[in-house]
């Protein structure tokens, strides 16, 4: 038995090696992954005592995560002076007693002396990954009263490598959270600042227009309710505002006075007006926008799915379904609000018109969501009125357009008003 | 008849001021973990011995060993008495190489360990949590 307690004592502890290195490397829980190694190192020598701490490298204190022996509570935060933490990391990972030769652990243990000794700690372990300080292992004396062999500071020595990249791990892993999180601050507040550029430059958009003040962002908001009807995404539904608010941007470069014409504008000047869309591409498509489809919905908003829109006579599903909402968007807001040749006209009329041009001048699938959309409001069923809101008190007669946007919904539904050209 | 309560999962019985507490089959971090709750538990009611019935353990591994320890410095700071009964050659062996038999007496069996205590005590009153 003498000779195979040698043996015994190395399987023992090789079999705690093994154990320490699959907590390391799997355990998600840093506290209960250091709870663990703890009871392994003196599990496996047979400790009475043992802590482990985590350095912070900005403030040189080592804050306890783990404790076992060494009274109720994890011990206080220790504070290091830099001299003892270059100490420390001159050292590395290795195994300081009190009776060490070494002058530098000597002169550790000396300063520590009084955490050593209420700590009854017999021996102090540097935890030192890539010549970085992360912690420091203090334990107790053996269970058998004996002193520490060469083979048990080999074997704490193993042990304590793991732990070291356990916690540098998880600095790691703790900075990286801590920048992600900084990252996202940094994010949100650039798409804060993004949306209120983009509601600037619609503002901008619109002064160059008297008659028209706001129509960006009515079609912006109008957009935003249609493919949240439609299930977009919330960044989708950010992405079509934007495309509503910007989709004008090309009558920046198009004459004040055609567009503020207080009379119907003639070809020459319908064809000026009519640059507007391609000159929005390409004023938009060189900026790296965060959401996609803002160019092309600037370029097609004014295409029509029979294929007679302009400015490439685009049929069906070769417009973009954003420029397709868009388009609706538009299109509702310039036939409910006031023009300088004419007044709007009545809502009734409005949703007339919307079955009339439905597989036509606009998409049935747009149509019968923004009628939806809408529907839901004039029921009630929606606290949400941001269209009728937008419409103004009064506009929208409930008794009168409830039933015909049912009865426009369930033909867009039935297919009775499918497309009539190209909507493959 | 004394009572034998499972609690939780760790199977116990009170015998007077005394408690006996049954070991599983292997005694890891969790079954570990649960003794020593039933430990503190019984030392908090103010049981003044413990005895661990190790009868149905196979292997006991170093977290097992270290919450041992733990349950042997709880017993020795409130003073009570504490012995692991019916504990097997090879887990025996184990706890000799690590120092735990110099802190805690082993018994052959839980009537040897019971025997053992009554030494020091009055003799067990009828069972009772």
């Amino acid at each position: 038995m003498e000779q195979e307690a040698p043996l015994q004592k190395l399987l023992h502890s090789f079999a705690a090696l093994a154990d320490l290195g699959q907590e390391i490397a799997e355990s998600s829980d840093f506290q209960e992954k250091m709870r663990t190694a703890l009871h392994l190192v003196q599990g496996s020598l047979g400790l009475m005592r043992g802590a482990l701490a985590e350095f912070d490298t900005e403030q040189r204190v080592l804050t306890f995560v783990a404790a076992r022996g060494m009274g109720a509570e994890n011990p206080e935060p220790l504070a290091l002076s830099s001299e003892e933490v270059s100490d420390l990391i001159r050292l590395g990972t290795c195994c300081l007693t009190r009776d060490d030769e070494n002058p530098a652990a000597a002169l550790f243990v000396e300063h520590q002396e009084t955490l050593l000794d209420a700590s009854r700690v017999d021996m102090v372990v540097p935890l030192v990954v890539r010549e970085k300080l992360v912690g420091l292992m203090l334990l107790g004396g053996k269970a058998t009263g004996e002193s520490f062999t060469a083979e048990d500071r080999e074997v704490i020595s193993a042990m304590a490598r793991h732990i070291g990249v356990g916690m540098q791990e998880h600095k790691l892993f703790v900075e990286l959270s801590r920048r992600a999180a900084e990252n996202r601050q940094l994010y949100d507040e650039m798409r804060v600042i993004y949306h209120d550029t983009v509601r600037a430059f619609a503002a901008a958009i619109d002064c160059k227009d008297k008659y028209t003040q706001g129509h960006s962002e009515r079609v912006g908001r109008y957009s935003e309710i249609i493919a949240r009807e439609m299930g977009w995404s919330d960044d989708e539904v950010e992405g079509i505002a934007v495309a509503g608010y910007l989709h004008d941007v090309g009558k920046l470069v198009v004459e004040r006075d055609i567009i503020n014409a207080p009379y119907r504008i003639d070809a020459k000047q319908s064809s000026e007006l009519n640059r507007h869309p391609a000159a929005g591409y390409e004023i938009l498509a060189p900026i790296n926008h965060p959401y996609a489809d803002i160019p092309l919905s600037a370029r097609y908003h004014h295409e029509r799915i029979d294929g007679r829109g302009y400015p490439e006579g685009l049929k069906g599903d070769e417009i973009p379904l954003a420029a397709k909402i868009v388009s609706v968007a538009d299109s509702f807001d310039a036939m409910t609000t006031d023009r300088p040749y004419k007044r709007r006209r009545d809502f009734e009329s409005v949703i007339d018109d919307l079955r009339c041009n439905s597989g036509k001048q606009f998409a049935p699938e747009v149509v019968a969501c923004f009628c939806r959309a809408l529907l839901k409001e004039v029921t009630g069923q929606t606290r949400q009125a941001g269209i009728i809101r937008t419409l103004g008190r009064g506009y929208v007669e409930r008794e009168k357009v409830a039933p015909l946007l049912q009865a426009l919904i369930e033909d867009l539904e039935s297919g009775t008003l499918s497309t009539t050209a190209g909507n493959a | 008849m004394p009572e034998l309560a499972t609690g939780s999962v760790v199977r116990s019985r009170a015998v007077g001021d005394l408690a006996v507490i049954y070991a599983g089959d292997y005694l890891n971090k969790l079954s570990g973990e649960r003794i020593e709750r039933e430990c503190r538990l019984q030392l908090e009611r103010g049981c003044r011995a413990l005895i661990i019935n190790f009868r149905e353990t196979e292997l006991v591994n170093s977290i097992g060993v270290s919450i041992l320890l733990g349950v042997i410095d709880a017993v020795q700071n409130t003073g009570a008495q504490l012995i692991f009964s019916d504990v097997n050659h090879q887990t025996v062996q184990l706890f000799e190489m690590l120092g735990l038999t110099r802190h805690v007496a082993l018994a052959a069996d839980e009537a040897e360990a019971l025997a053992t205590l009554s030494e020091f005590a009055p003799t067990p009153r009828a069972a009772g949590h």
